[in-house]
């Protein structure tokens, strides 16, 4: 059972977002980079799958050089290689062309499932895990809480407005795991120390023959303003000194609820 | 006029809410198509006639319900060649994002998720997404031929029936649906009951966090939601930890409300979280953390312990309905 996890660094989620107000683009200067804990289950629901059966876990980004430090910090979880797809013809790319990027780069690469997070925690769109399983033409289990592979097939329960559906697919398939389909385990010292030995391959796009394919010369869109929301008037906060319980309720009258 | 069309999903045969508020949005930028898929779509056509749609597709094959995106996927790309629209408006649910992504990817064209809003532009459109948990408005625009594919976050437009509506034009469409590849397969669906009104229609909500510190906790929500008649809910992180089932997950993966009255407990507020909050009309919290973000959009902030205040607010509001 071999593994494909897709992963993203990110802005420290902790630390509030800022968008450059002249280039419309995230800043990543002076603010941590960190693996998306997103991802974090993705690598955890791999590693799971092939501690119980044999096999490796690739994990695969697309990104700036530096975000091979994303990528060892799978390793260091127990991930067994690496793969980055940085080119600086890819800066600024949309969604599709992080879609090709991957499909591209994991041509020749033998997996049975590729497992990737619902949704990046800082662009929140959602589209690459669809669009990359529609690329290489194969199932998309998405929105898995529960995951379980046997005989061949990848077997998820799959959140829904009222519940969840069992869903299920054959190999090799595309899984796109929430927050809650596992405890994503924290690297030990020693993961650490071996995840630097572990091969960390980087290849750009005319390695992967993408050139003028992907990236500026793909942009489908284009962001053209960015600004701050209305804010919410500021309301009134109060410390709790035994009265907090009815304040609240003497709002709640104030506004006909009860 | 620009070809407008929306992904009309349907649950045998009643579109989902947030179908009427594409639509509603759909008639103001062009000639609206609704596309209605799975057992009992026909159904749905009148509904979808009087929120805009001039004309509706319907396919009614059981691989719709079954299988996820694929089939749907695969029509549309064949419709969209026969007759190519200008935009593709879909809701930004579970179903909604899977069939627009993979779409894009087919037709190589843009897709803006998480919109809130869209207007016409210079021959293109002008796609309004917040970021941030809404904090930053941000406006992009698609630069690619062909048509756009636009995710719109539920609750963003208000769904108001046309005011001269006639009855839409009905292509029913029969063609086979190519199930011979590897698909994903629903086995089976599992309901999640939960008692009181429905999160998406409450217009009082009382929301749970990790704050709460454990899931029996959210005893004490159950018992101040029924004295307000309200509905209960839940952020990612108390989902995630399995204290509450899927369906009362509300923000960004869960469902967006906009209640009159949201009274968050112990919930930090994640932009994860606000991005499917923040429209409610007035917004209660209580939280420990006086730093907490939540209290950046609070109405009304108490800094404590919900532990002790919940059980004390429950008591506040029985006294004062018994007046």
């Amino acid at each position: 059972m071999n593994v494909l996890v897709c992963v993203k660094q990110i802005p420290d989620p902790n630390a509030p977002g800022k968008l450059d107000p002249q280039t419309k683009r995230l800043v990543r200067e002076g603010v941590d980079l960190v693996l998306d804990p997103g991802d974090e289950h993705a690598v955890e629901a791999g590693l799971q799958l092939v501690e119980k059966d044999a096999g490796e876990v690739t994990v695969i980004s697309m990104g700036p050089p530096r975000a091979v430090d994303a990528i060892r910090r799978a390793l260091a979880m127990g991930a067994h290689r690496g793969i980055l797809v940085t080119d600086p013809a890819l800066e600024n790319s949309d969604a599709i062309s992080t879609a090709r990027a991957i499909a591209a780069a994991i041509k020749g690469q033998t997996y049975d499932l590729i497992v990737c997070g619902t949704e990046s925690t800082d662009g929140s769109s959602g589209a690459v895990p669809a669009q990359l399983a529609e690329l290489l033409g194969l199932p998309l289990l998405s929105f898995a809480k529960k995951l379980e592979v046997g005989d061949g097939k990848a077997m998820i329960d799959r959140q829904t407005d009222d519940g969840y559906d069992v869903v299920e697919a054959p190999l090799p398939a595309v899984v796109t795991v929430t927050g809650g389909i596992n405890e994503a385990r924290y690297p030990a010292l020693r993961g650490i120390m071996q995840a630097k030995n572990k091969e960390v391959k980087q290849v750009g796009l005319s390695d992967i023959g993408l050139a003028g394919q992907a990236g500026k010369a793909a942009l489908t869109q284009e962001v053209v303003d960015a600004t701050p929301a209305e804010a919410r008037k500021a309301g009134e906060i109060v410390e709790d000194k035994g009265d907090g319980a009815k304040r609240v309720a003497d709002f709640l009258k104030e506004l006909k609820v009860i | 006029m620009a070809g407008v069309w929306v992904f009309a999903e349907t649950v045998d045969g009643t579109p989902k809410p947030v179908v009427l508020e594409l639509l509603t949005k759909a008639r103001s930028l062009g000639e609206t198509t609704a596309v209605a898929l799975g057992p009992g779509a026909a159904k749905s056509a009148e509904t979808l006639g009087k929120y805009g749609a001039k004309t509706v597709y319907i396919h009614e094959d059981s691989a719709f319900r079954d299988v996820l995106a694929t089939p749907a996927v695969e029509l549309l790309a064949r419709l969209v060649e026969k007759d190519p629209p200008d935009l593709v408006i879909f809701g930004m649910t579970y179903d909604g994002r899977d069939v627009a992504s993979r779409l894009s990817a087919r037709l190589g064209t843009a897709l803006i998720a998480n919109a809130t809003d869209i207007a016409a532009k210079g021959g293109s459109w002008a796609v309004v997404s917040p970021m941030f948990g809404g904090s930053l408005l941000v406006t992009t625009v698609p630069i690619t031929r062909g048509p756009a594919l636009v995710l719109i976050r539920p609750k963003a437009v208000t769904a108001e029936p046309a005011a001269s509506a006639g009855a839409p034009q009905v292509e029913t469409l029969t063609d086979p649906v190519d199930t011979s590849k590897p698909l994903a397969r629903v086995l089976r669906r599992e309901i999640e009951k939960a008692s009181g009104p429905k999160l998406e229609d409450a217009a009082i909500i009382v929301s749970g966090g990790r704050g709460l510190g454990a899931p029996e906790n959210f005893k004490m929500l159950d018992e101040l939601a029924a004295e307000l008649g309200a509905a209960v809910g839940a952020s990612r992180a108390v989902v995630d930890a399995g204290w509450k089932p899927y369906s009362f997950q509300i923000g960004q993966t869960g469902k967006t409300v906009k209640p009159t009255v949201y009274i968050a407990l112990g919930i930090s507020g994640a932009m994860q979280h606000t991005v499917g909050m923040k429209g409610a009309r007035t917004i209660i919290a209580i939280n420990k953390d006086p730093e907490a973000p939540i209290f950046k959009l609070a109405d009304l902030g108490v800094v404590g312990d919900v532990h002790k205040i919940v059980p004390q607010l429950i008591q506040e509001v029985r006294s004062r309905k018994g007046k």
